[in-house]
This record gives structure tokens, C-alpha cells and sequence, in this order.
């Protein structure tokens, strides 16, 4: 490529010609406009292939002879209950706020456990300060721990710990600390090396260095993730409640819902957490906006 | 040179002592009120762990019944791909209202985005809940719990992501006088593409998870089937339910790793 | 005849920040005008009310004949038709190829459907072909424009513009983000156009040599306001202190100016 100014149009009287290698032409003669780009041959045919799937799953799909217009104007009617009439008819407002709280500390406790395993389980796994080989094996690992769904993992340990918080915070931690592993190591991966030697070359050991250098300097975005985890435990921590008997307003949630089929109350409880959640997405967002 | 090193560590510890008092403190509200027992928490790790290791291993009974635990697998990992590419499609459009780069400005735009707020934000069990009524122990139970929480969360990531790759592009095509319908093929499409992708790859992913503890909600599905094991306190069969999401969610994840790696 | 004509066009934004203030000049077909001013100055704003991607608060603009702030959607998309933009950050869809960002200079005049599936006529290929040909890229028609270098973005964006075959062109800092060799090809190429297609330039630029080697006539901008209007000769230090509010020895002067690439 030459990077010469042509004069523009003093190549008018002799226009491209039609015999021009480089106009390429598509199978019917005409010539082509799309790019040379894997890059957007595979979306093209993953997107072909997602629609493929769709198509074949909703044939295949056993309905069960469901009658859906029923079923449709049912579930309308029942949407209609929980979210426009809403109220109270068993519990107390002050006690659903209890209740609510508790859910939130559910959250907190998965989130405090996640993140300590979490910081030091990410020095081991970030690639400036710790050996590929070590962070390989942590980081397979944590595919393992994500790999399986929080209310499995709360099950599992609901056989020797029992239905109840500890079930369902230890189930919580484990996501929580695959997530923030994986955001504070690329936290402590953008530190500047030239911090590290410095404090290196004065003689500090490992653990000064981490606590001198890479905790100060990651500081902001480390209690961001951490917040941000914390978002997600809270809304997963309903999940829990209402799953495998946790506690807090999921718990309540399933309570009014599957045990005393009343749509009333599972509408309040919704509209409490629903409330609650937006609350901590906008906070969240703000310490995004910060972050970034 | 170790005394200014020390004079600056002895500030610091000040700071990490607030901090870790701060923490302590939330610690021990939490536990007292969610009635959190450390103790019982950390003796139920080499429990767990042994009992991992003898029970959750698939017996005979347990391989007999791998057929059937496939075809649920299977059912799953379509239920996955239906529901997230249909709410992407909704999603997609609906974005395209709520997105700032479009031109749709003020009520529309906070209706959207409102809306989308509202989808994501109700949490998946109460759809679970609600469909249970209607649907029974049906497929679409799971079908529009798991749509619902899709297309709310699809919604704002595909506003963010036209807003974020294709404000420039859609300026330039405005400028050469297209109109609204060719900016988003020959714009918007085009330049937001590979983040769309991106995020249906991951709700993909997230819905085969959620899909478990709404079938253990609703009684379909995969999380049915661990539930009844499990409740049945036939532990080989459930472990090898758990193994058989295990190697699904990380083939998905295998998967799209590789395609994020050809699209970019 | 002028094709443009600004009758005290003011803008103010949401915040009460009065970007333009009782604007008026008017341009004569064919001319080359350089807008100068420091950033901030109203320069981008000013070139955005003639193609309605920013709508004046008040005032008129006369642009072919026709005032362009009451139009409604139909007739704004013809008059966009007709005046093309370039931009400072080239503003491409980067996952189409060279030839398709180019085609995209048609959409303004072609049916809703076709534009949309991006169906194009051979002839209009076959043009597409030729102005990148004139501007020494034909042979990057079939790359991904992300494959390019920022000189050569600029000018898919220039055949773009070409391509729409327009009446005026409006160029909103064309190479604040170049480096001056690529800066020099953008704007001979610029002049060229101008010179032998005989289409009206409009060039926002903050380096002021520039805009007085290529620019028939420049405008100067502060504060949203017209502080200078004439030839390159008329434009003394003085004056150029007065557009930039500071001393004309803190001023880049170079050819080329700011290279951020």
C-alpha cells in the first residue's frame, strides 16, 4: 500500500476496469461485497446453527398434551394476583423486613468467606506474581467449583450440616469465590512490576509486598468486585431460601407460594426484593461507572 | 532504608486493623442473626468431603439409569439454547428502544429500561412459582421461568453493547441519510455482533445452572431428577447427575471459549 | 445563490451551556472553509445543525435553497442525501469490509428492504470500486475496515462521502487523530476533492496552519461565537489570540498539529 496522494479523478476517463482482478465475484456472476473474515463466517453460522437448535428443541419438547390457552390465560391471571395485588395476609411488614435482612446476611456471610478464600487463593493465580503451573491447576479448579450449580453444592453439604444457614452460605461461598478468584487475580495482574521491585529490591518478603504494594494499589477494585459479588449472593441467597430451605425472605417466599398457595403475600414478598435488588444493582452500577 | 520501609508499613497497619474490625463486625451481626455456626461450617467440610468420596460415586443402579439421566441432560441443554435465543431475539428488539445510540429518547427509553429493570430483577423462583399453577410439571414451566430473567438481563446487556460499539457508526449512517430500519442491519447489527454473541454464549451457560434449581422448584427437568435421588437417598444416582451437569456446563464452556476466540 | 446560509442560528443544551450564539455567514458553492477554534468552541455543534444530527435551539439554516430546521424526517434524510460527513474518528462499521462501508454512502437513496440486506446495483459496485481506486484503496476493498490503519479509515470515509455524491461536504476534524504524514494525504485529498468534483467544503480544524495552507476562506469560532471571517491573508497573530483565548506561543503550529496516533 502506497501511502502517496493520488489526485482524485484523474483516473475518471479510464474508469475501473470490469476485468479488474481485484473486483472479485460471488457464484451468480455478481460482484461481492461481504469481507474476507472467518470472524464473520463463524457468526454467521452459529447464529444458524443457535436457530437450528431452537427449532429442533421446541419440536421435540414434551408438552404433555398441555392445553396452553389455558394454561396462558391462567398463568396471566395469576401474574395479575401477585403483582397487582399484592398484600400482607400471614406475616407482619416488620417482620418481612427481618426477614429480608436476614436473606441480606446470608449474603454477606458467603460474600466476607468468598472473598478472604478468594484473595488468596487470586495470588497464587495472578501471572505476575505467582508461577503458571500453580495458577493452571487453581484456575481448572475454580471450572470445577463453577461447574456445578450453587443449589448443589448446598445440598451436598445439607447431608452433614443440615437444611438451614450453614448449608447455604458454605453452598454460596463456593461461586463466590470462584468469581472473585478470577476478578481480583486480573485485579493484581494490572499492577505496575516496576511497584513490586522496588519494594522487592529493599529486601520485603512476599507478604509484605503483598500487603504493602499489591493490596494498596488494588484496593478500589477489589471492594468493587467484592460488592459487586455481593449483589449476586443477595439475589442468590432468595434463590436459596426458597430451594433448599436457607432461611430468610426466600424461605418465606416458598413458603406462601408452594405450602400456602397464597399468590397475595408471594406478590409483597416479590415486591420486597425486587425493591431491595434494585437498590443494590444501582449502587452497584455507580461502583462500575467509578471502576472504569 | 528499613526504617522509612517501616514507618510506611505501621500506617498502613492502622488501616488493615480498621478494616479487618469493620469486617469482623459485619461477620458477627451476620452470624448472630442468620444463626450462622462456624463450628458446625467447618466440621462439615471433611464431612462433606468423605462423603463425596463414598457416597455421590455412581453405583450399578446409578449407570442403569444413565439413559434416562442423558435424555434429561439432553433436554436441559436444549431448554438452555430455546429459551436464551428466543429472549435474545425479544430482547434484541426491545433494545434497540431502550438504547440512547437509536435516537428513541426520554419516556420510551426509561419505560424500556424499566422494564428490562423489573424482568431481571423478579427473582427466577417466583416466575418457577407462579408458572407451577398454570403449567404443572411441564417443560414450559421451566421455559418462561427461565425467559423472563433472560430477556430482563439480555435487555440491558444488549442496550449497554449498542450504546457502547455502535453510537459512532450509527452517527455516520444517520449523516448519509438511512433510514431507521437500514442503520440497524447495516450498523448496529454488524458492529454489536460479537457482543451480543458473547452474552448469549454466557446466559447459555448461566440458564443450564439456573435450569437445575428451577427444576428442583418445579419438578422437570435434570434438578427433578437429582431432587428425587437425592430425597430417595440414593446418593450414587444423584452424584451421577451431578457429574453429568459437570461435564455439560464445562463442554458449554469449552465451547464457547473457542467460538469468543474465532468471533473477535 | 449561496448553498448555505446561517441566519443567527443559536444553540443552547440541556445544561444551559450556549454552544452557539447567534450565528450567521453563508457559503458560496464550491468554496473550501476552514472553521478554526479551540475545542469547546462550538466548531463540532456548528457543523452537526447543517445535517440536523444536533438541532439548533433558534435561527434559520438555508442550505440549497431550503430551511433545513423545520424539516421533518422524509425531507431531512433527502437533504442528508446530499451532504456528506466525515469524522474525526472515522466513525465506520469496523466488521464490514472496506467496499460495503462504502456502499453505505447509497443507503440515503436506495428502498428501505435493499438497504437493509445490503443489496447494491453492479453499477454502484462498480463506483464504489473506482473511488476507492482514486483514492489508492482499491486493493483493501475486501478487508475488514478494523484491518486498516487510521489514515486509511479516513479515507473509506472519504469515499464514503464521495459516494453519496454530494453537494457539500463537512469534515468534523478530519485529522485531529493522525499523524501529519497521514494528515497531508486526508487533506490534498480533501482539496482535490474540492477542486475537481467542485463539491463545497466545510473542514473543522484546530490547527491553524493548516487551515490557512488549504482553506480559501476561514472561519474563526470562540465561545460559540463568529470572531473571525475572511481570507487566510486577513488572519494576523493578533487575531488567532483572540480565537484561542491564549498565547499564540502555546499554540501547535506544526502541519499536522496534535498526532495522536
Amino acid at each position: 500500500m502506497t501511502d502517496l496522494a493520488m489526485p482524485i479523478y484523474k483516473k475518471a476517463e479510464n474508469p475501473t476496469d470490469i476485468s479488474d482482478k481485484r473486483i472479485e465475484r460471488g457464484w451468480n456472476g455478481k460482484i461481492r461485497t461481504a469481507p474476507h473474515s472467518k470472524s464473520n463466517t463463524a457468526i454467521k453460522a452459529l447464529m444458524f446453527s443457535l436457530v437450528v437448535i431452537t427449532v429442533y428443541a421446541f419440536l421435540t419438547f414434551d408438552y404433555k398434551e398441555i392445553d396452553f390457552a389455558d394454561a396462558i390465560m391462567a398463568t396471566l391471571q395469576n401474574i395479575k394476583t401477585v403483582f397487582l395485588e399484592p398484600r400482607l395476609t400471614r406475616d407482619t411488614v416488620l417482620g418481612m423486613l427481618y426477614q429480608l435482612f436476614v436473606t441480606f446476611c446470608l449474603g454477606i456471610l458467603a460474600t466476607i468467606f468468598g472473598a478472604i478464600f478468594a484473595f488468596f487463593c487470586s495470588l497464587f493465580c495472578a501471572r505476575n506474581i505467582s508461577s503458571p503451573i500453580i495458577g493452571g491447576i487453581i484456575k481448572s479448579f475454580i471450572a470445577l467449583i463453577r461447574a456445578i450449580p450453587t443449589v448443589l453444592w448446598v445440598l451436598i453439604f445439607a447431608v452433614s450440616a443440615g437444611l438451614g444457614s450453614v448449608a447455604a452460605v458454605i453452598g454460596l461461598t463456593f461461586h463466590s469465590f470462584a468469581y472473585l478468584t478470577k476478578m481480583y487475580s486480573e485485579a493484581i495482574e494490572e499492577v505496575d512490576e516496576g511497584t513490586i521491585e522496588a519494594l522487592r529490591a529493599m529486601g520485603a518478603n512476599f507478604w509484605q509486598i503483598v500487603f504493602q504494594a499489591i493490596v494498596p494499589s488494588t484496593i478500589t477494585y477489589l471492594v468493587a468486585w467484592t460488592f459487586m459479588r455481593f449483589e449476586i449472593n443477595f439475589t442468590n441467597a432468595v434463590a436459596m431460601g426458597a430451594a433448599a430451605g436457607a432461611g430468610g425472605i426466600g424461605f418465606h417466599l416458598f413458603m406462601a407460594g408452594n405450602f400456602y398457595f397464597d399468590l397475595h403475600e408471594m406478590g409483597f414478598l416479590t415486591y420486597v426484593v425486587v425493591i431491595a435488588v434494585i437498590v443494590l444493582e444501582s449502587v452497584s452500577t455507580k461502583i462500575k461507572e467509578k471502576v472504569k | 532504608m528499613n526504617k522509612a520501609m517501616n514507618q510506611a508499613f505501621r500506617k498502613r497497619k492502622i488501616t488493615y486493623t480498621l478494616a479487618f474490625l469493620v469486617v469482623l463486625a459485619l461477620y458477627l451481626i451476620s452470624a448472630y442473626i442468620t444463626e450462622f455456626d462456624l463450628q458446625t461450617g467447618i466440621k462439615a467440610f471433611p464431612e462433606a468431603a468423605k462423603w463425596m468420596s463414598e457416597r455421590l460415586i455412581p453405583d450399578a443402579k446409578a449407570w442403569e439409569r444413565l439413559p434416562k439421566i442423558l435424555d434429561k441432560l439432553f433436554e436441559t441443554a436444549l431448554l438452555s439454547v430455546a429459551v436464551t435465543v428466543t429472549a435474545g431475539i425479544g430482547a434484541f428488539m426491545f433494545s434497540l428502544l431502550g438504547s440512547k445510540t437509536t435516537g428513541f429518547r426520554g419516556i420510551i427509553n426509561q419505560l424500556v429500561r424499566m422494564t428490562a429493570a423489573f424482568f431481571r430483577n423478579v427473582p427466577d423462583v417466583v416466575w418457577a412459582m407462579v408458572l407451577m399453577f398454570s403449567f404443572g410439571q411441564n417443560i414450559l414451566t421451566g421455559y418462561f421461568a427461565l425467559f423472563f430473567t433472560t430477556f430482563g438481563l439480555l435487555t440491558r446487556s444488549f442496550i449497554e453493547t449498542i450504546d457502547e460499539v455502535s453510537a459512532s457508526c450509527v452517527e455516520a449512517l444517520n449523516a448519509t441519510g438511512a433510514n431507521f430500519i437500514q442503520i440497524v442491519f447495516q450498523g448496529i447489527i454488524p458492529s454489536a455482533m460479537t457482543g451480543i454473541i458473547t452474552w448469549i454464549l454466557y446466559m447459555i451457560e448461566t440458564n443450564i445452572r439456573s435450569s437445575t434449581l428451577i427444576g428442583i422448584l418445579t419438578a422437570t427437568g435434570i434438578g427433578y431428577l437429582f431432587d428425587m435421588y437425592y430425597k430417595r437417598i440414593e446418593f450414587g444416582s444423584a452424584g451421577l447427575v451431578v457429574m453429568a451437569i459437570v461435564v455439560l456446563v464445562i463442554v458449554i464452556e469449552t465451547i464457547s471459549i473457542q467460538i469468543r476466540k474465532v468471533i473477535k | 445563490m449561496p448553498i448555505l446560509e446561517f441566519k443567527n442560528v443559536s444553540k443552547t443544551y440541556d445544561n444551559e451551556t450556549k454552544a452557539l450564539n447567534d450565528v450567521s455567514f453563508s457559503i458560496e458553492e464550491g468554496e473550501f472553509v476552514s472553521i478554526i477554534g479551540p475545542s469547546g468552541a462550538g466548531k463540532s455543534t456548528l457543523l452537526r445543525c447543517i445535517n440536523r444530527l444536533v438541532d439548533a435551539s433558534s435561527g434559520e439554516i438555508v442550505f440549497d435553497g431550503q430551511d433545513v430546521t423545520q424539516m421533518k424526517n422524509k425531507e431531512l434524510r433527502k437533504v442528508r442525501t446530499k451532504t456528506g460527513m466525515i469524522f474525526q474518528h472515522y466513525n465506520l462499521v469496523d466488521r464490514l469490509s472496506v467496499i460495503e462501508n462504502v456502499l453505505h454512502g447509497t443507503l440515503g437513496k436506495k428502498s428501505t428492504f435493499s438497504g437493509m440486506i445490503g443489496h447494491y446495483t453492479e453499477e454502484e459496485k462498480l463506483r464504489a470500486f473506482e473511488i476507492l481506486e482514486s483514492l489508492g484503496l482499491a486493493d483493501q476493498a475486501y478487508k475488514r475496515c478494523d484491518e486498516l490503519s487510521g489514515g486509511q479509515k479516513q479515507r473509506v470515509g472519504i469515499a464514503r462521502a464521495i459516494m453519496q455524491q454530494p453537494k457539500l461536504i463537512l469534515c468534523d476534524e478530519p485529522i485531529a487523530s493522525l499523524d501529519p504524514k497521514s494528515s497531508k494525504i486526508i487533506m490534498d485529498h480533501l482539496a482535490d476533492i474540492n477542486e475537481n468534483q467542485k463539491i463545497t467544503c466545510i473542514v473543522n480544524l484546530h490547527q491553524v496552519d493548516v487551515a490557512m495552507k488549504y482553506s480559501e476562506r476561514i472561519i474563526g469560532v470562540s465561545d460559540g461565537k463568529i470572531v473571525y471571517d475572511g481570507t487566510p491573508e486577513g488572519l494576523d497573530q493578533k487575531t488567532i489570540h483572540k480565537i484561542y483565548q491564549s498565547k499564540t506561543s502555546d499554540l501547535i503550529t506544526d502541519i499536522g498539529g496534535e498526532a495522536h496516533e
